[in-house]
């Protein structure tokens, strides 16, 4: 159930709350908090009809910067406490803001199963591949082998792959965008707000102090046009300074591939089998060689909120007398007695 | 069928205790639940006890298998399920084994012999039958072919064999009740509306009932019929009720008398999930029920949905709690109405899940990080559950405060008759949302407090001009804002101990009959059945005994230290090792005595009577 939109005459100040921003200078959540409140007057939501969720970490003081309501909650149980927000509540639109230990290390499974019911969210990981808030531990989104505080001999950890676990946990919007991009910020964030249902959005996020150019491979001018894919809807999967490379899918083959020249896929984020987005996002790893952004995957099924929603319209359709009347016909429904 | 008595004697009874007993599968906690309900259509007070282990189906006829239903009906007002039976209907040996201890002599015993085979006797360790040995001639025994009768029985009626063993539960009942002379009307449609898809299984069920009923009335092994005439009871109109039932329908009157949607996260545990699954039938109040993916989902969807001007509810058992702590501390934090149910069991770790006790006291009050203060609230009986649950919502919804209610397996589990109230006698709970600025400049203040209640207005999203951020973060007074001023930190602290400290709760009333009493009894929650028979019982032998029963365990009574002074001996019996005790103790420096019982079974009251009865006559 979305929000009512109306007329508003709304611009990015009004969105910006009287709380003095506290991240580090030069941290990437600076531009993403700047499109997001560019980007919201567009949205044509009062600002009283949305809300900021969000945990824990470096991501989540966002709500306190947005001039709109807003819970700064505890570690990892935004999508939980979001949930609880948008099912009773369906005409907010409400958005969690998480980061990748928020979201998938403590909130694992908060994370998946509000994507599984496809919860009316949505969810913005900041992804700095870094524990920020606490001083520099490496993150579950961190490379194998990276040493940080905690790991001096290397983490032995494996990465989550947030594209393909948002996949494997039944999302129906996937997307992925990057800090310093504003205007992609911006259309993804556009594409996850139309979305109905869960939609889930990873945000490259660059953590200046405890892991400076974690992206700089698909951000610098100079190598990003040979690694960066974007993923447009409808058009050809290609990507290089000449758009020389294709993403091709060989006979025969589970997966995707990068080549030159070839025949290239040409994106299509609706294809109901998750397999197609899952494919994609397997191109890239923890070395971002070959790392798409933009929609991965936008589907539709009903959203939790509708579906609990029509079971409470229809129950109460069958409400037979005031809450008093229906209160004490309930307390009478059993075998009873009365005593003279 | 026919309901005449017969030739047989009728002798006046003023109480029985039965306890149906029989394997797990046997279908004891149905029968016992069926006894109950035509023992309450005849008006007798009645008290339940059911008692069976956490597993489905432990292993058949074992003792771990065993289930059983006790019920204790009487010609006056009883407070307890009973400390031991008077009758046990032992299903098969096992049945028999794990109960007989708890049996008086001159008892009476029916047992099913079709289970006493040399297997069946050997998974227990009888070597030979308790039945041919002489071993229970203190008691009655009443040997009866139950299973191989049931199937004689249906022989006609061509159902399957297996079905037609199942049934020999209903034919036990209808011996029971033709000898207690229960009207059987409620279970005949009972079975009707049970098996509505299978009209083999109505019949069935109803022709053993009708077997079991015919047995007692022509076989000469029972020469005796009995009567317990209706209780005298308060005029008005009663049903039979669980704790978990009325903690259930409590909430859904909360949500009435507050006029705001209740909105249950819930994830699925023993001995809470009935009230999960009573609520989710309730839609059509505006009830939303979410079970959710774990016990902190299922507390944060709770909060959310106060935040977002729901009344928000969780229910869990202990391991729960636990669970629950650091979004319980986020509540008080964020000064949010919430209410946390507890259906206490037997801890620690996963402990006797389906046994009672009272040992979450503790984590009820103290259980968070940080100085994290919060009302407690604890039903002292099944029907009791009904009002608690209301008096929770009103704390939680007029101090913005989570509020957590204690109930326990015992309670939950019992039963008792209810004086039904109408809606329009139960309290008006309902609370404003903020809707406008309230600082003078026309800002709104988020944490800028009620001077009569301490609490913080409810402006709930959707409201234009009052969009505020609140989080975990430490807040300044006032404005809401992040506070890592050492003052203002002092100040909220000591500000959310006193606002829970303000919270208006009713005086501790005493029970003191001729006023004499030089020793009071102190006791919360459950143990108010086994306490109050005990009391009684020393009254009646002429020994005086003051009893108080605490609901509200925070803030306690205001009166609560005025009434402890008066007596020379203060006893705190708890099913825990003396939480209560220590509180009572340290707060109001008296030398309390407490009695423990940790066992996982509630009191009988014959323990109290014992203990109580030292403590008044040797101090």
């Amino acid at each position: 159930m979305a929000s009512p939109t109306v007329e508003l005459k709304l611009t990015a100040k009004d969105f910006k709350s009287d709380q003095e921003v506290r991240w580090c200078p030069g941290c990437g959540d600076y531009s993403i908090l700047a499109a997001m409140q560019r980007f919201m007057p567009e949205l044509g939501i009062p600002r009283e009809n949305i809300v900021f969720v969000s945990g824990i970490g470096c991501s989540s003081r966002f709500p306190y910067y947005m001039n709109t309501y807003g819970m700064h909650s505890i570690h990892g149980r935004a999508p939980a406490i979001a949930t609880g927000l948008s099912v009773s509540r369906p005409d907010l639109s409400v958005w969690v803001v998480t980061g990748d230990g928020d979201a998938l290390s403590i909130g694992g499974n908060h994370l998946i199963h509000a994507l599984r019911r496809n919860v009316n969210l949505k969810i913005l990981l900041f992804n700095n591949r870094i524990y920020g808030l606490t001083k520099g531990q490496y993150s579950p989104t961190s490379e194998l082998g990276k040493i940080t505080k905690s790991t001096p001999a290397g983490s032995a950890d494996s990465p989550f792959n947030p594209i393909s676990l948002a996949l494997g946990a039944e999302a129906t919007f996937v997307a992925r965008t990057i800090d310093s991009d504003a205007k992609h910020l911006q259309s993804v964030m556009r594409a996850a707000a139309e979305h109905q249902g869960s939609a889930f959005v990873e945000i490259y996020q660059n953590c200046n102090i405890f892991n400076d150019g974690a992206f700089e491979l698909i951000k610098d001018p100079s190598s990003r046009d040979d690694h960066l894919i974007r993923l447009e809807q409808g058009q050809p999967i290609t990507f290089g300074a000449e758009k020389q490379f294709s993403v091709t899918h060989p006979a025969g083959s589970f997966g995707l591939k990068v080549e030159e020249g070839g025949e290239a896929l040409v994106h299509d984020a609706t294809v109901d089998d998750p397999a197609y987005a899952f494919a994609l996002s397997r191109l890239s790893g923890s070395d971002l060689g070959t790392t798409p952004i933009g929609v991965f995957r936008n589907v539709q099924r009903p959203s939790y909120d509708e579906l609990i929603t029509k079971q409470l319209v229809d129950a109460k359709s069958q409400a037979d007398g005031t809450a008093d009347e229906m209160l004490d016909a309930l307390l009478n429904k059993a075998d009873t007695w009365t005593i003279m | 069928m026919s309901v005449s008595a017969g030739a047989k004697r009728v002798e006046q009874l003023d109480r029985v205790v039965i306890r149906f007993a029989g394997d797990s599968g046997d279908g004891m906690q149905l029968t016992g639940d069926r006894f109950t309900s035509e023992t309450a259509q005849l008006g007798n007070d009645i008290s339940t006890l059911p008692n069976f282990p956490a597993e489905i189906r432990a292993p058949a006829g074992t003792l771990p298998g065993v289930s059983s239903f006790q019920v204790h009906f009487a010609d006056y007002d009883i407070l307890t399920p009973g400390d031991s039976p008077h009758v046990l209907v032992a299903m098969n040996p096992a049945a028999l084994k794990a109960n007989l201890s708890d049996l008086p002599a001159g008892a009476d015993i029916i047992v099913n012999t079709d289970e006493f085979t040399k297997r069946n006797l050997a998974k227990v360790g009888y070597a030979v039958s308790p039945l041919e040995d002489g071993s229970l001639a203190e008691y009655a025994v009443h040997p009866v072919a139950l299973t191989s009768m049931t199937v004689g029985a249906l022989a006609e009626l061509g159902v399957a064999k297996k079905d037609a063993e199942r049934a020999k539960n209903m034919f036990a009942l209808g011996l029971l009740s033709w000898m207690y002379s229960r009207p059987f009307s409620s279970t005949l449609r009972f079975l009707e509306s049970k098996f509505a898809k299978r009209p083999d299984l109505v019949a069935a069920n109803k022709a053993a009932f009708q077997a079991g009923w015919n047995f007692g009335e022509t076989t000469e092994d029972f020469a005796v019929r009995y009567e317990i005439k209706p209780a005298r009871m308060k005029p008005g109109t009663y049903r039979n009720i669980t704790g978990n039932q009325a903690l259930a329908l409590g909430l859904v009157a909360a949500s009435v008398r507050s006029k705001l949607p209740l909105f249950l996260g819930a994830y699925p545990i023993t001995p809470a999930s009935d009230i999960l699954h009573e609520l989710s039938k309730h839609k059509k109040f505006g009830i939303t029920t979410m079970q959710a993916e774990d016990e902190i989902a299922a507390i944060g969807a709770a909060l959310g949905a106060s935040y977002g001007g729901a009344l928000g509810v969780t229910t869990t058992s202990g391991p729960g709690v636990a669970l629950k702590g650091e979004t319980i501390s986020l509540a008080i934090a964020l000064e949010l109405p919430l209410v946390i149910v507890d259906v206490q069991r037997a801890g620690p770790s996963t402990g006797m899940p389906t046994k009672t006790e009272q040992a979450d006291l503790n984590m009820a009050l103290y259980g968070r990080h940080g100085e994290a203060p919060l009302a407690v609230i604890a039903p002292k009986s099944p029907s009791d559950c009904f009002h608690a649950a209301i008096e929770a919502a009103r704390i939680a919804l007029k101090y913005r405060t989570p509020v957590i209610l204690l109930s326990d397996n015992y309670v939950a589990n019992g039963s008792e008759p209810w004086l039904l109230p109408s809606s329009d006698e139960l309290p008006d709970i309902s609370v404003e949302f903020t809707t406008g600025a309230n600082g003078d400049d026309g800002r709104f203040l988020p944490y800028l407090r009620d001077p009569e209640t301490m609490a913080r207005p409810w402006a709930i999203p959707g409201t234009p001009g009052l969009e505020h951020r609140i989080g975990g973060l430490e807040k300044a007074d006032k404005t809401g804002d992040i506070s890592y001023d050492p003052a203002n930190h002092e100040h909220m602290v000591r500000t959310r101990a006193a606002r829970i400290e303000a919270i208006e709760v009713p005086e501790l009333e005493v029970e003191d009959a001729d006023e004499h009493a030089r020793v009071l009894v102190l006791g919360w929650g459950s143990t108010y059945g086994p306490i109050g028979a005990a009391c009684r019982a020393l009254r009646q032998r002429g020994l005086p005994i003051a009893q108080a029963h605490l609901r509200h365990m925070a803030p306690l009574p205001a009166n609560l230290g005025e009434v402890l002074a008066a007596y020379d001996k203060v006893v705190i019996p708890e099913m825990n090792l003396g939480q209560l005790a220590h509180v009572i103790r340290a707060k109001y420096l008296v030398d309390a005595v407490p009695f423990n019982q940790v066992s996982g079974l509630p009191f009988t009251a014959a323990t109290l009577e014992n203990m109580l009865e030292d403590v008044v006559k040797n101090g």
